[in-house]
């Protein structure tokens, strides 16, 4: 039996991390994801579990103890945000290149400046091509549901890579709500004990960790690693349907709703897809054909598939909630055109920045954008490719 | 689809208004409802005006924005209404509880043209008569239930009973006297509940 319960999103990936009860965790503290160390700190100090918890000076050592921890065998984990994830950035290129299933449970807020603590998700962002996984969330149940599937993805053989599992600061770390748990044995026999294959702590199967490559063999390091993340699209759908059997609750790499006769669809990541889908149902009762494509899974990047389910609408609205300062849209915006070109998905496509640090996105503003896609095709106006929505004038 | 009620909390940094709304969240969910209760940070500091928000209903809650024409306002800082429009957007037919000593026809004219209901609670009085200090919270959180209507009175007072004695398990007598809190503020409520009754017949 399922657990009814409420707890804000950073108690949820808490509650997750004292189920899987995992080897190592470092953490330096950072807004909006400090209470996700402090929580497992506390049931370290309660005894119910025995997880290694180690105090860092700064979110460089953080990610740099947890590399350490999991290349000698343990399974390991940080937390961070914003400038945090910032700070780690040549270990998260480090962690995912030496190939460790390490799990970052990342709590999105904005990066500077001006300095700002809460919600964009201008730091996972900023984070993309460091070779992580990377799985968003809509609310706490999906904060929690993906932590439970992060070791199972990233130990996979054929994987071998860590994954990072993100949620909207404040929106939903900070907000409780509804929630179903799993029973403890539950997540522990999902999860499972983590045996390494090649770890340094391994008498008599000496390694080394991040050794020196010369020229003629990091190229093929780096296709392997590539091939790695490719894999890892099944092996993410593998795991959902493994989770779905234990908890009735059915994941993809994307999440589409009502979009199988829609017009016009809005793509958007994270929080503010709740938002949108309310805005759907509205406008569907007076008879608009809209719909929402909820990406779960930004790394690896499902343009294919994104593809496949945009064939059909008349246009789509893709909402970055980052500016990535190329001067040509945002981070999503980019790679879902991209993607639409390459399989030839000819439809109209515009991007649109919204939400920046912290900047509220209400059902209002989803209605609104949607009229701009209905105007622009009834009138055959191109809209502007690239906007910006809900500035103060 | 029924939209249950919406509520937005006005108080200051340091008085528990996140709190109340978060206590809130957590007494509706026992009844069964779908709860949301969450903060709007700005820069955080003591005494800081701040906003924090609830949604209870009978249905799963999606929306993840603030709440920008709620049903009920819950104002824990009389100050605020100087420099705060704690009527924004307001419902017709809502409520406006806050915390004061006043009647709510002495406050009214700070509510910028607002001709609704108002409630007023001496939170500040009744704090300092049961627990000796200025915690405000207990009692504005009573009244919040008392006017929503969220959960009955006898339901509430037992929930609030085992959550206090979770929460200060270490120090048992502060419980007696914000158990006192909650009935007093409740009083109040619901004797200008029955005025109202009365006039309305």
């Amino acid at each position: 039996m399922a657990v009814r319960e409420r707890m804000s999103g950073n108690e949820a990936v808490a509650y997750a991390i004292r189920q899987v009860n995992p080897d190592v965790m470092p953490a330096f503290p950072i807004t909006p994801s400090t209470e996700i160390p402090q929580m497992v700190a506390g049931y370290i100090a309660n005894g119910e579990i025995d997880t290694e918890f180690i105090p860092v000076e700064s979110e460089h050592s953080s990610m740099s103890a947890a590399i350490g921890a999991q290349a000698a065998g343990a399974r390991s984990l940080t937390a961070t945000s914003s400038a945090g994830l910032a700070l780690m950035w040549e270990e998260l290129l480090l962690a995912a290149s030496n190939r460790l299933p390490l799990v970052l449970t990342l709590v999105n807020r904005t990066l500077s400046g001006p300095i700002n603590i809460n919600c964009d998700h201008s730091d996972g962002m900023g984070a993309r091509d460091t070779g992580w996984i990377q799985i968003y969330a809509e609310n706490n149940q999906e904060a929690y549901d993906n932590f439970i599937q992060a070791y199972p993805i990233a130990e996979r053989e054929g994987v071998h890579l860590p994954v990072m599992v993100c949620q909207d600061g404040f929106i939903t770390s900070h907000a409780v709500e509804n929630i179903e748990l799993l029973e403890d044995e539950k997540v522990k026999n999902f999860v499972g004990e983590y045996t390494p294959e090649e770890f340094l702590l391994n008498p008599g199967k000496p390694i080394a960790v991040g050794p020196y490559a010369v020229s003629s063999y990091v190229m093929e390091a780096k296709k392997n690693q590539e091939i790695a993340l490719e894999n890892a699209k099944a092996v993410i759908l593998d795991v959902a349907e493994k989770f779905a059997a234990v908890s009735g609750r059915r994941y993809g790499l994307f999440e589409e709703y009502r979009t199988q006769d829609a017009d016009f669809i809005m793509l958007i990541i994270g929080s503010a897809a709740g938002t949108a889908k309310q805005a759907v149902d509205e406008l569907r009762e007076e008879g608009h054909k809209v719909g929402v494509l909820k990406l779960r899974v930004f790394r690896p990047f499902p343009a294919q598939e994104i593809a496949q389910a945009l064939k059909h609408c008349k246009m789509a609205a893709v909402m970055d909630r980052c500016e990535s300062y190329n001067g040509n849209g945002g981070p999503l915006g980019s790679e879902v055109t991209a993607g639409l070109f390459r399989y030839k998905v000819m439809i109209e496509a515009v991007n649109y920045i919204y939400g920046l640090a912290g900047r509220d996105f209400t059902v209002e503003d989803a209605k609104a954008v949607f009229d701009e896609m209905e105007h622009a095709i009834e009138t055959g106006t191109p809209p502007e490719q690239y906007r910006y929505i809900g500035l103060r004038s | 689809m029924e939209k249950g009620i919406e509520i937005r909390w006005h108080g200051r940094g340091g008085q528990g208004a996140k709190t109340a709304a978060l206590l809130l969240a957590d007494v509706a969910f026992q009844t069964g409802q779908y709860v949301q209760g969450f903060p709007e940070y700005g820069p955080e500091r003591m005494g800081a005006p701040i906003t924090a928000y609830n949604r209870i209903s009978r249905n799963p809650i999606r929306v993840h924005s603030n709440i920008y024409e709620p049903d009920y306002v819950v104002v824990v800082d009389e100050t605020l209404l100087h420099c705060v429009d704690v009527a924004a957007g307001i419902k017709r037919d809502g409520a406006i509880i806050i915390n004061t000593p006043k009647s709510a026809e002495e406050v009214r004219p700070l509510l910028n043209g607002y001709t609704g209901r108002i409630f007023t609670v001496d939170a500040r009085s009744i704090s300092m008569k049961t627990l000796g200090q200025n915690f405000p919270n207990s009692p504005m959180l009573a009244a919040a239930v008392a006017v929503t209507g969220v959960m009955p009175r006898r339901e509430f007072i037992a929930d609030m009973k085992a959550s206090y004695e979770h929460k200060f398990a270490k120090k048992p007598e502060v419980i007696e006297g914000n158990m006192k809190a909650l009935s007093l503020a409740f009083d109040v409520v619901e004797k200008a509940l029955e005025e109202e009754y009365k006039m309305a017949v």
